[in-house]
Order: structure tokens, then C-alpha cells, then sequence
């Protein structure tokens, strides 16, 4: 794929995640706040029985899904771009493109796994 | 005699990896974009943790909580913390810098007659604006994980 193209989805992805993340660390990480000013309600959103409430919904499934894929690969590309800045020859950076690529895919098909288990575990 | 000066065989302008972290004298933004690598690797990290720490979750309550408790305690909070701040600095800068790549925050494109004033001179409000906003972003979250929690 041109390089241009991958660089453009790294923008994109990157614009997805400021919207997404930004939902999910406002959920998990200032949930005080948010319970402060009345957009959450009360309740500790690392137990397990809220882990479940929130796996159960489509909204979440999609949020999860959407920030996972879009995360990894604006992440995986970066530090692609890093390594490949240090000269090397055209066989070292096709080794460094596939060993990235494996491990970022990998690392997408477990999360995914994790997510849809989680969705159909929460609604069964 | 030759008139052209072969191109040696090492590979020219080389910084290697002092190159992630040299900006020489091109001012603030470039040690902004190294800080934004840098952050960038840091959260990678904490995420590619995050996923298998949370894949605990289908293996049920016992699990997930012996992952949440293993994951507990001041120090990791304190990290907890630390990539939360990388993320507002992250993701604040990386607007900015998706908003240059596509030219809306740099002013129309002039004739650069000296003295002239460079993009990243023309950004630099900008800049320090969404440096000012991490930084409330940082103090905010501070408030939330380290006084509510």
C-alpha cells in the first residue's frame, strides 16, 4: 500500500481516538467528576458486575470495537515510523514491516475475540 | 580528472537513533513532536498491557478481580496517572498537528519576503494554547484520581 495512504489513515484513526478514547477515559478514569456533575451515576466502574453492564450494550460494543482496531493501528504505525527512521537496508525494513504488522494483527484478533466473548457472555 | 564527487557507499546524513532526540535549534516545536513520540510509545505500551490485563474479563469474576487486584496499590496509580497525562498531551498536540497537515491553522500562504514569519511562528498561539489545555486537562484528572479516588 502507498505510503501516503497508510499516513492519511494514521490522521484518521488518530481523529477517531480523540473522540472514542476520549468517551472511554471519561467513563473509566474521571468517573468521579462525571458522577459530580451528574453525567454518571454512582457506582465503582471497575467491578465486575459494571464490566458486564457495559459489555452488554450494541453502544459499548461498537466504542470498544472502533477504539481497539483504529488504536492499535495509529499505534503500530507510529512506532513503525520511528524504527524505519533509522537508516537500514530494504531487507531489515521489510522485516521490521511484517513483524510489526503480525504483532499489531495479533494483538487485534485477541481483542476483538476478548470483545465479542465479552458481548455475548454479558447477554447470556 | 572527475568532475563528480562520488556518493560514498555509508548512507548519508545519518543521526541514527540520537536523531529521535536531536532538534539542534529548531525551536520548541521540534522537542514537542520528540515529547509526542515519546508519549505516543509510552501509552502503546500501557495499551498493548490494557488489552490482555481487561481479556481477563471472560474468564469471569475471580479472574478479573485477581487482574484488577494485581494491577492495584499507589505505585501503579501513580502510572495509572502518568499515561493519562501522555494522553492529553497526546492527543491535544496531535490536533494541532492534524489541523496543520492540513493547512487550517497556519494562515494564508504568503510570499515569504523577509523579515517573514514561519508556520510554526504562525502556529505558535495555537500551540502553547493546546500546551495550556493538556496541562488543565492534567490538573483535572490529577483532581479526579489522586483527591476522589
Amino acid at each position: 500500500m502507498r505510503e501516503s495512504t497508510l499516513w492519511f489513515w494514521h490522521l484518521m484513526a488518530g481523529i477517531v481516538i480523540i473522540f472514542v478514547l476520549g468517551i472511554h477515559i471519561g467513563v473509566m478514569h474521571l468517573d468521579k467528576i462525571m458522577q459530580v456533575i451528574g453525567i454518571m451515576s454512582a457506582g465503582d466502574v471497575l467491578s465486575y458486575a459494571e464490566v458486564l453492564a457495559r459489555a452488554k450494550t450494541i453502544a459499548y460494543l461498537v466504542i470498544y470495537l472502533l477504539l481497539m482496531w483504529f488504536a492499535l493501528y495509529h499505534g503500530f504505525y507510529g512506532l513503525r515510523s520511528m524504527i524505519l527512521e533509522i537508516s537500514m537496508s530494504k531487507t531489515a525494513q521489510a522485516v521490521v514491516n511484517w513483524v510489526v504488522f503480525l504483532f499489531g494483527f495479533g494483538l487485534a484478533i485477541y481483542g476483538t475475540y476478548v470483545i465479542i466473548i465479552g458481548y455475548t457472555m454479558a447477554n447470556a | 580528472m572527475k568532475t563528480v564527487v562520488q556518493e560514498k557507499k555509508t548512507r548519508p546524513n545519518r543521526l541514527g537513533i540520537g536523531g529521535w532526540f536531536y532538534g539542534g535549534k529548531y525551536g520548541a516545536e521540534r522537542y514537542i513532536f520528540a515529547l509526542h513520540r515519546l508519549a505516543g510509545l509510552g501509552i502503546l505500551l500501557y495499551f498493548m498491557i490494557h488489552i490482555f490485563i481487561v481479556g481477563q474479563k471472560i474468564h469471569g469474576k475471580e479472574a478479573w478481580d485477581a487482574a484488577m487486584s494485581s494491577v492495584s496499590g499507589t505505585w501503579f496509580h501513580i502510572g495509572e496517572y502518568l499515561v493519562f497525562a501522555a494522553i492529553a498531551f497526546h492527543g491535544l498536540n496531535g490536533i494541532r498537528l492534524i489541523l496543520a497537515e492540513f493547512g487550517l491553522v497556519l494562515g494564508k500562504p504568503k510570499r515569504p519576503v523577509y523579515p517573514y514569519k514561519t508556520a510554526n511562528m504562525r502556529i505558535r498561539v495555537f500551540t502553547w494554547s493546546m500546551m495550556i489545555l493538556a496541562a488543565v486537562l492534567m490538573l483535572v484528572g490529577g483532581y479526579d484520581f489522586f483527591l476522589m479516588h
